[in-house]
């Protein structure tokens, strides 16, 4: 065990390093390139034996790992806001040919404006692509997430890509001690990438191929069953982390006070880690409240937070991004998981930290204050209702 | 008797879905003769997603990748990473895309492949429009030609822009390899791509793909037509290694290109001062090709007896070449 002061970007690079990644496609963006800054190192230095391919745009860098990956290599790739909507397309391509890649995404807001603070809105809209979509709260977590993120998905029966997303400069610049495992112990956790790929030198094989409607449906509901099988294969890949590096991750909706509460609030990356200290401090006045921190959103973890719910009369969902024309992106979600269950929760949309505006302690004083007074659906902007700090940030 | 030089061995297989008469499918074919069994191919959207038949079957021996339409050249980068990495060094890495998919979309991808510096060959199949969509114009159709986006009627008379020079495009880069094929010059054809299987580095072929359905003649005359399209200096034979061009068939007088012109409908509303324009382009780009090549050739200088014989002039970069630079 040696613990190493990395940033968030330090951690994804150092999680390529120890899955000992093949095949590295790298295209700078604010604040995604320090990843691949560092990773360029690993491979100049000799540490990483790995293809380093510089490409000329992050729809290339996809395409590479996407190639890379149906001829059985383990790839690697990182991108930001406009980066990751250029790969749009390609995104879809990944989970369509079943190229199972670990992408690192550091979040940060859509232009116009320009704005390279942090924001769910990039990962947000490219929830229905087919991939899984992990939110870290800290460096340790996206070290330990991408290291599990390989395992998932080059498992036979999931073979699709995910993306592990990390809070731009929250996470992305900001240095923590990390607990970095040894190589050997992480080979044993991750053994070689299983190259049983279609295509094979000398093989006759199409991987992609175009269909009618006949066959063309039988592909995608491949895609939904293989979706399907994440979750359950997310917690036998966690338990053998966590027995053989010793971290538990706790799955895809990780509470925190949820017992006896009246209100729970749900969070999405770094704001989990605020919110469980204001959890603390109105706990320690009386007020029953909890939180959870919803660390897949893709697939949704319906009967995670089904069975959040049962205890629970008020829930409130904090989106660092909006859904124009609906809610905050995992509200809506949250809301379709309850429809139908007996005496449901209420559920209340708030909006905070868009566009890397900071959510504070206070911050979230005032949505659990919000909560417990009223079940009103929002979704409410509380960075609208701090003006003190625009003019602060302007 | 004359030795046969085109291998028996075929990789493309009957059942296919291309049309008669077929250029890109004939390229496809003369190509895997020339490579060989250890090649993937990786295809943008393009004619050749259907000519190899719908799930579950396909026309080729090799294996196939298929790509979104604008990153080939990407593909083949990842490709030839993945190879590389997992010690399939002697795979052959193959992207075969239509014009629009190199010269328009593709550009991009296309550049960043060459410029890398991607040990892969780079094929563009040349039918001069977006064909598996319908006939729609792209950069490389030629000036004057009919097509669905550029009509002729009234006052329109095709497409107003002459063709892209995608070869001057892919030079500048400065590949290990570029060449011009003609299914219509089979031998010619497998020679290069025999050549270009046994260099390292990034390799283009610009590949003449007559498409009958599209340019308007008679499914039978394509390798007719391919033959007068070299002959009359619209599309000649040559390669480039290292900078250095050598014409690979050689015409001492170009044929009229009004022949070929009248064979297809796509060219028929053609004036005769038209006509007149594409044969003083052939003619002035035969005449371009004969200069570069000298230019590459320079008759070497006799050594003087007690002096030391002169040094091997360095190839030229491609840019001096096309004197373009």
């Amino acid at each position: 065990m040696v613990f190493k002061v990395l940033s968030g970007n330090g951690a994804q690079a150092e999680a390529a390093r120890l899955a000992r990644v093949q095949v590295i496609a790298a295209y700078p963006i604010t604040p995604q390139t320090t990843i691949v800054e560092a990773l360029a190192e690993m491979v100049a230095s000799g540490e990483l034996k790995a293809q380093y391919v510089k490409v000329e745009s992050e729809h290339s860098a996809l395409q590479v790992c996407l190639s890379a990956s149906a001829l059985g290599a383990r790839t690697y790739s990182a991108t930001s806001s406009q980066g990751l909507l250029l790969m749009h397309e390609l995104l879809h391509w990944a989970s369509g040919q079943r190229t199972p890649m670990v992408l690192g995404v550091v979040n940060r807001a859509v232009a116009p404006p320009w704005n390279i603070g942090a924001d769910h809105a990039d990962t947000m809209s490219q929830r229905d692509t087919g991939w899984i979509q992990f939110y870290p709260e800290s460096n340790q977590e996206v070290l330990d997430t991408v290291l599990t993120a390989y395992r998932l998905v080059e498992d036979p029966e999931i073979r699709l890509p995910a993306m592990v997303t990390e809070d731009a400069f929250y996470l992305s610049h900001t240095f923590e001690p990390v607990d970095v495992p040894d190589p050997e112990t992480v080979d044993r956790f991750l053994p070689p990438k299983d190259a049983r790929a279609i295509l094979r030198p000398g093989v006759v094989s199409r991987l992609g191929s175009f269909t009618g409607p006949d066959h063309y449906v039988g592909f995608r509901h491949q895609v939904a069953e293989a979706m399907d099988r994440v979750l359950p294969k997310l917690q036998e890949v966690e338990s053998e982390y966590a027995r053989r590096i010793g971290r538990v991750l706790g799955g895809p909706l990780v509470g925190y006070r949820t017992e006896d509460a009246d209100a729970v609030l749900l969070t999405l990356g770094t704001t989990s880690t605020t919110a469980r200290g204001v959890v603390d401090d109105l706990r320690s006045s009386g007020r029953k409240v909890g939180m959870a921190k919803l660390r897949v959103f893709r697939p949704f973890p319906v009967e995670a937070v089904r069975q959040l719910a049962r205890t629970v009369g008020r829930i409130g969902v904090l989106d660092r991004s909006f859904t124009f024309g609906a809610l905050g992106p995992a509200a809506s979600e949250v809301r379709s998981a309850l429809y139908g269950i007996p005496s449901p929760p209420s559920v209340t949309s708030f909006l905070s930290g868009i566009g890397g505006r900071d959510v504070g302690p206070q911050d979230l004083r005032r949505v659990f204050e919000a909560l417990l007074v009223s079940e009103a659906p929002g979704p409410r902007w509380m960075d609208l209702e701090t003006s003190g700090e625009v003019a602060a940030h302007g | 008797m004359a030795k046969l030089t085109i291998p028996r061995q075929e990789l493309m297989y009957s059942g296919h879905a291309a049309c008669p008469g077929c250029g890109p499918a004939l390229a496809m074919r003369l190509l895997l003769k020339g490579l060989g069994p250890r090649t993937v191919v990786s295809v943008p959207a393009s004619c050749w997603t259907v000519i190899a038949t719908p799930y579950p079957t396909t026309a080729l021996g090799v294996g196939m990748l298929d790509n979104a339409i604008e990153a080939t050249g990407a593909s083949i980068s990842g490709l030839r990473a993945a190879a590389d990495a997992l010690g399939l060094g002697d795979l052959n890495v193959v992207g075969f895309a239509g014009d629009g998919g190199t010269a328009d979309i593709g550009l991009q991808s296309l550049s960043g492949m060459l410029e890398r510096g991607t040990d892969a060959l780079y094929v563009m199949y040349d039918n001069e429009a977006y064909m598996n969509t319908g006939v729609q114009r792209s950069s490389a159709t030629p000036q004057g030609a009919w097509t669905t986006t550029t009509p002729v009627a009234g006052e329109a008379r095709g497409k107003l822009e002459p063709k892209k020079d995608i070869m001057a495009i892919v030079l500048a880069h400065h590949p290990v390899y570029a060449a011009t094929l003609n299914p219509s010059f089979p031998e010619d054809f497998v020679r290069k791509v025999e050549k270009a299987r046994e260099r390292k580095g990034p390799r283009f072929f610009h590949v003449y793909a007559a498409c009958p359905p599209g340019w308007r003649y008679d499914s039978d005359q394509t390798i007719e037509l391919g033959r007068l399209a070299t002959y009359a200096g619209i599309f000649p034979l040559y390669e480039v290694e290292m900078g250095r061009l050598r014409i690979t068939r050689r015409m001492g007088q170009l044929k009229p290109v009004e022949e070929y012109l009248k064979a297809q409908g796509r060219f028929r509303h053609f004036s005769p001062e038209e006509v007149q324009q594409v044969q003083e382009q052939a003619r002035a780009r035969w005449d371009d090709l004969l200069a570069r090549e000298r230019a590459a050739n320079p008759p070497e200088r006799a050594a003087v007896p007690g002096e030391p014989a002169s040094p091997a002039l360095p190839p030229p970069v491609a840019g001096e070449a096309l004197g373009r630079t």
